[in-house]
């Protein structure tokens, strides 16, 4: 690795986030109320996964495979309630998402914008799919899997990621 | 043991809550069965929040519609210095108040006339998922709302109920892929399943190669699925052709969905209906009230009872009188056909001469 694509490696272990737990639950319930209620206006933004990259944000910034587990099973978990699928759906992929993303935060500097979109793009896309896999393999649907556009969604969650995790950074 | 769960902590953990939650999976799917628990207090809890959320919304724009509206009043009133500036705007307020109030009037009509009990609700949330095809209604089990109810609007069929707690209830949009139900068309009386696609379009499926379903066709409900009082407009067919193998491939536009949905109705208690011979339209007639007697009316008929509504009535009348006049008894044998070319009031005609009266057109011997 050179000199000048090391910092993209190195955790910024200065800026080790304290995770408020106020702030978890707001954000998340926040984000989960975004996602029930907003598309009833604006039907387009239900391919928005505020309730992902709220997961992503706090598995990320809190560095910790086992936080990111639990942050990543309750808020699944919630969003399986309120949707009608059996409960777990969610909770299985979000759960997965949330330990990739602590567990790689160890490795990149999560606050490298580039890096964050990215990663945003990337859970995404690992989300969509995994939750399709589940469904066809554990309850037998037969969903269709559309690769482009879960990756036209992919970047545009990405692209609200990025300045998402900016205001986030503030709390 | 406990070094190895030391080492291997986050893997550890990571694999107990993956394997409590697949668990949990197995269990709803192999018992078909629901964790209702931990639903209720989801909904509990963040379904207050949204009703909140909705009502700061509804709020917010009423004080800011009315706010803009009184902006523009002090600028109609500069420039017209004079109070007709604020009649125009309270006129426009009352507009948008009527055009508002329009779609709570359509279900109201609807639910007055429809002999199924229903109950108004409002839609406050989405189900969660990208692909989500699922509402939240603020209706629950305290105001009666039960598992497995039909949602409709005046429109057409919208869903059915699948989840119902004390405060709110879950539905399930017809286009849904795991929507079913017994539909039939309104001509030919073809009996179909409708499921939902995942998007604005439905499939109506085991509708024989050889039946006859055109496009434009209404759909009705059926009934059969236990679920749907028989009746209700499903929607029109877009797409009608043969299939691959035995059944035809039909698409239809539902119709409960096509003007958005804010206010649904409940079916408590379904009524099943036939199936009407035209598609009903969702608007309600306005009639104006029967006209008042016109007092020349009779001048320009002749002497009519006041009674007489129809031509058919009148040209009776006039036959009658006709006949009294020329001194004919209708109904007896052996009476001359009067004639009635002649005005129903002039009696035997005497002509100017004084000779006898004589028929204009004597009758044929």
């Amino acid at each position: 690795m050179t000199e000048s694509g090391d910092w993209l490696l190195r955790p910024r272990r200065k800026h080790q986030y304290r995770l408020r737990p106020v702030a978890l639950l707001l954000v998340a319930v926040a984000a989960i109320l975004f996602q029930i209620y907003v598309p009833l206006f604006f039907h387009y933004l239900s391919y928005l996964e505020m309730p992902l990259l709220v997961t992503v944000y706090f598995s990320l910034m809190r560095r910790e495979p086992v936080a990111g587990v639990l942050i990543g099973s309750s808020i699944g978990l919630v969003q399986d309630s309120l949707s009608h699928n059996p409960i777990g759906m969610f909770g299985i992929v979000k759960t997965l998402v949330g330990y990739f993303a602590a567990s790689v935060s160890q490795r990149f500097d999560v606050q490298n914008t580039g890096i964050r979109f990215l990663l945003g793009f990337f859970f995404f896309f690992f989300h969509q799919f995994f939750y399709w896999v589940l469904a066809n393999a554990l309850l037998g649907q037969t969903l269709g899997f559309d690769a482009l556009q879960t990756l036209v969604f992919g970047l545009l969650n990405a692209t609200v990621a990025v300045p998402l995790f900016h205001v986030l950074d503030k709390l | 043991m406990e070094i190895f769960l030391n080492r291997y902590r986050n893997l550890t953990v990571l694999l107990v809550v993956l394997v409590a939650q697949l668990l949990l999976l197995a269990f709803q799917v192999k018992s078909n069965g629901d964790v209702r628990l931990i639903r209720v207090w989801a909904v509990t809890g963040v379904m207050p929040l949204a009703r909140v959320v909705e009502a700061v919304r509804a709020n917010t724009t009423g004080f800011f519609s009315e706010y803009l509206v009184l902006l523009d009043v002090k600028e109609e009133n500069k420039r017209l210095k004079s109070s007709l500036g604020s009649l125009k705007m309270e006129n426009q307020f009352l507009k948008t108040e009527l055009a508002t109030a329009d779609r709570a009037r359509a279900l109201a009509a609807f639910q007055s006339r429809s002999p199924s009990r229903t109950i108004a609700a409002r839609i406050i949330g989405t189900g969660t998922g990208a692909n989500s095809k699922v509402v939240f209604l603020d209706r629950g089990s305290n105001a009666g709302v039960g598992k497995g109810m039909a949602v409709v609007t005046p429109d057409g069929i919208v869903g059915k109920v699948i989840s119902s707690y004390p405060s709110a209830s879950q539905v399930i949009l017809i286009t849904d892929p795991t929507f079913a139900a017994g539909v039939i068309s309104q001509k030919s009386r073809v009996h179909g399943t409708l499921k939902g696609q995942g998007h604005s379009i439905c499939l109506i499926e085991y509708i024989q190669n050889e039946e006859q379903v055109a496009v434009g066709e209404w759909f009705y409900t059926s009934g059969d699925d236990r679920v749907f009082p028989k009746g209700l407009p499903v929607g029109q067919v877009k797409i009608a052709r043969s299939g691959k193998m035995f059944f035809k491939e039909v698409f239809l536009v539902p119709s409960g969905l096509q003007q958005g949905l804010e206010e649904v109705l409940v079916v408590l208690e379904g009524v099943h209906q036939t199936i009407p011979d035209s598609p009903e339209t969702p608007q309600t007639l306005h009639l104006l009230p029967a006209p008042p007697p016109d007092p020349n009316a009779a001048g320009q008929h002749g002497v009519l009872s006041g009674n007489l509504s129809t031509d058919a009535d009148q040209m009776l009348e006039k036959y009658k009188r006709t006949g009294a006049a020329q001194g004919h008894v209708f109904g007896q044998a052996g009476n001359k056909p009067p004639n009635f070319n002649l005005p129903p009031d002039s009696g035997s005609v005497q002509p100017p001469d004084g000779k006898a009266a004589v028929p204009a057109n004597p009758p044929l011997r």
